[in-house]
């Protein structure tokens, strides 16, 4: 089944990729990394037939934050590998730590009940006609309060930005 | 072929655990503060990916809202995040956050 195939190589894709975000030493490599994680994630909305959502997280993700982040590597001028780096008991103690979360979850998922689907299966529940009819009925309020939380993040940047507050 | 039809929900269960461990593993391998920022937004798609699979399995375009929410406030909190960064930096010339040690009293 070719859906199938498509599952597991943007899984492999996604799980590659994040890992050489972690273990890459240069932080432009980092970020490089992570915007082609997101591209994988994005076909994976894509097969769940999210195409807005899909469209909407690359111009988000990919388009503004990870533009945000090259910006400020550059401007930082980290493009270089200068960081200093944790011992290797701290790192193996990470590594060890991450494993032992990572078999929690697995290890109670593994046999997680699924609840029967109520809903007949609805191919178009992520076009954008659906999607609004929820966000501005059932979520009007949050959407409200949502415009309030970049107000106050655009101010905050700002202030945090300045050379010196006087 | 609609991908929830043919793979069972708990494979993407697995996928975002993986995806979620892999920046737990970000956070605490790293000491650069700006991949340790990396590491979160990881973190959070892993939850909007599940988020997405369950609101496509459910039928429900509930899921797919709090994706939206979820983008807005990851777009905040970068926004915000890097300005501190910035302003570390300024005073510290370095993004260790080691250093940010000697925020304790």
């Amino acid at each position: 089944m070719i859906t199938q195939y498509i599952f597991y190589f943007l899984s492999f894709l996604a799980i590659m990729f994040g890992l050489m975000v972690v273990l890459s030493k240069n932080p432009i490599h980092s970020v490089l990394y992570l915007v082609l994680t997101f591209f994988a994630i994005a076909g994976h909305y894509v097969l769940l037939n999210a195409q807005f959502l899909a469209a909407v997280h690359i111009i988000v993700y990919a388009g503004a934050i990870m533009v945000l982040f090259l910006f400020v590597i550059m401007l930082l001028n980290l493009n270089k590998e200068t960081e200093p780096h944790k011992n290797v008991w701290l790192k193996l103690s990470a590594a060890v730590a991450a494993g032992l979360l990572l078999v929690v979850m697995v290890g109670s998922l593994k046999n997680a009940e699924m609840i029967a689907a109520t809903n007949a299966f609805d191919p178009s529940v992520g076009l954008i006609e659906n999607l609004g009819k929820t966000l501005f009925g059932e979520f009007l309020l949050p959407f409200e309060v949502a415009s309030l939380l970049l107000l106050g993040a655009m101010v905050g940047a700002v202030l945090l930005g300045k050379k010196s507050i006087k | 072929m609609n991908a929830i039809q043919v793979i069972p929900v708990n494979w993407y269960l697995l996928l975002s655990a993986v995806l979620f461990t892999i920046g737990v593993l970000g956070v605490l391998f790293r000491r650069n503060a700006i991949i340790i920022f990396m590491s979160v937004e990881l973190m959070l798609n892993a939850v909007n990916l599940l988020l997405v699979a369950f609101s496509t399995y459910l039928s429900d375009s509930a899921g797919q809202v709090f994706v939206f929410f979820i983008m807005a406030v990851a777009a905040a909190e970068v926004a915000v995040g890097l300005a501190i960064l910035m302003s570390v930096y300024r005073n510290t010339m370095s993004t260790d956050i080691n250093i940010l040690s000697k925020l304790k009293g």
